[in-house]
């Protein structure tokens, strides 16, 4: 079957979709965004997370045909989703020149973004926020944590420990790199407040 | 496989007639597990996400009707002063990006005895709204789960909304698991007061083929409770009547030993929280009551 849906702000069309195939394989296989991390398959450890119409979900638990006519970013976009979201625009990219094509986005490289010299790719605040807190260990669980954590920071600008723990509970660091998550979110949420 | 996209609740309705065995797809949380590991090849899925009645619910008089697709987060966003034990069985559910996708009907559809909002709704006292092209009927929760991952329904029949009781008295919820959050209980607990009732009721997950209540507990602590003028004098429930009704709620279990606990270890762990979730809920009557009389 056919999947039309909005990636990344920018209409997208899937062609021979299997019925049973999950929104993760289509992002995974068929669009070449190999960003969300495919490893439980059921839903246990969130590095699938994106987010469908604003919402975090684990991509592996979406039918493809469920996404018909809805939108989804990645982490892939995530970057740009931030960046009109500061400048108040429309953060889904849908509705003007925002956005990222499939191009750039198989392209994107979370690298040369130098925390002294701010040098290199735009990156996200919490996509910064985890490099500069050494939140980043073998990099598995990372994308889905940064999806998360980012829909938290919009939703909620200054979350207790608390609240990041609950937000992130869906989300597993195999590496068990817990703390030093916790001070990037926190760093993130910091940043966020006093504006830098 | 075919994947089957009705835009209405009445196009959903003749798909399930045409194909009984399609299987609904909402929030995907159990359904796709078991196509992503070759569990499960359903000729048919049906797909109801473009049906938006089943993501509403309505606040009525005595009772919630609660669309089938309403995703735990909306629960525990926007009901928990209506439905505070199912809120609180929401939120032990999984993760918050399960909590985004999954919803009650999905919970009953499956019909697990694992399933975490089913104590909350036996204890409350709810019933399922189950429609096909032939009509609609309300199953009563207690006729509803029928088997291990069974249920009343007929095979053309879809959930389209569970109609729960507004709570009138403090509900709880219990559950025991590993950790917070991704845990499949490994039982669970519910309890409301119903004041207006002068009544009790339980849910017992995860230890019994089905969800169940403890009945013969429920029907002790209400003789105790009325002889002994409790819900008129607001004193604090006697230690031996708690253990009773705690030994009474074990005793209405049926558990199996498996990978996430011994049969021995739900018995005393459902007694256990039947104790503290009364405690808790009695102290929260007992408090609202005190305030009450205060003012007047």
């Amino acid at each position: 079957m056919r999947v039309n849906f909005t990636v990344n702000g920018r209409p997208q069309e899937a062609d021979d979709v299997w019925e049973g195939e999950s929104l993760l394989y289509v992002l995974r296989e068929r669009m070449g965004l190999p960003g969300s991390k495919n490893a439980c398959e059921q839903g246990e450890c969130g590095s699938c997370t994106v987010r469908l119409d604003g919402v975090p979900v684990c991509s592996c638990l979406v039918a493809a045909g469920q996404v018909q006519g809805r939108e989804v970013v990645t982490v892939e976009g995530l970057a740009e989703y931030a960046k009109d979201r500061a400048e108040g625009g429309c953060a889904s990219g849908a509705c003007g020149t925002g956005g990222t094509t499939l191009d750039e986005a198989q392209r994107w490289q979370a690298k040369g973004a130098d925390s002294q010299t701010g040098e290199g790719v735009e990156l996200a605040p919490i996509q910064q926020a985890f490099i500069d807190a050494g939140a980043v260990q073998c990099g598995f669980c990372t994308p889905g944590l940064l999806v998360a954590a980012d829909e938290m920071l919009e939703r909620n600008p200054n979350p207790t420990d608390a609240d990041i723990r609950e937000a992130l509970s869906g989300n597993l660091c195999r590496c068990t790199g817990y703390e030093k998550i916790m001070d990037a979110v926190r760093l993130a949420a910091a940043r966020q407040s006093e504006g830098v | 496989m075919d994947f089957l996209r009705p835009a209405s609740w009445e196009e959903a309705l003749a798909a399930k007639a045409e194909h009984p065995t399609a299987v609904p797809i909402a929030g995907g949380t159990d359904v796709m597990v078991e196509i992503n590991f070759d569990h499960r090849r359903p000729e048919y899925l049906l797909n109801l996400n473009r049906v938006g009645d089943l993501y509403e619910w309505e606040v009525g008089e005595d009772s919630v009707r609660l669309g089938a697709s309403v995703p735990y987060t909306k629960i525990m966003e926007n009901l928990r002063a209506e439905l505070p034990g199912l809120a609180l069985a929401s939120h032990t559910v999984a993760s918050p990006q399960i909590r985004n996708r999954g919803g009650v009907g999905g919970n009953l559809g499956t019909a697990s005895p694992a399933g975490d909002a089913h104590p909350a709704l036996l204890a409350a006292g709810a019933e399922v709204e189950a429609e096909s092209v032939r009509g609609t009927r309300r199953i009563p929760i207690d006729a509803f789960y029928t088997g291990v991952k069974r249920n009343a329904l007929a095979p053309d029949e879809l959930i389209r909304a569970v109609h729960i009781k507004k709570a009138d008295g403090p509900q709880q919820y219990s559950k025991v698991g590993t950790r917070n959050a991704m845990v499949i209980a490994v039982c669970a607990f519910g309890l409301a007061l119903h004041p207006e009732t002068r009544s009790v009721r339980t849910g017992i997950g995860s230890a019994a083929p089905t969800p169940v209540r403890a009945q013969a507990a429920e029907e002790f602590l209400n003789a105790a409770l009325e002889e002994g003028g409790f819900w008129d004098n607001g004193k604090i429930i006697t230690p031996s009547v708690a253990k009773q009704f705690a030994e009474l709620c074990s005793a209405a279990c049926n558990p199996i030993d498996d990978v996430r606990g011994t049969a021995s270890y739900r018995r005393h762990a459902v007694g256990v929280m039947a104790r503290r979730t009364l405690t808790w809920t009695w102290e929260s009557y007992r408090g609202a009551r005190n305030a009450s009389e205060g003012a007047a």
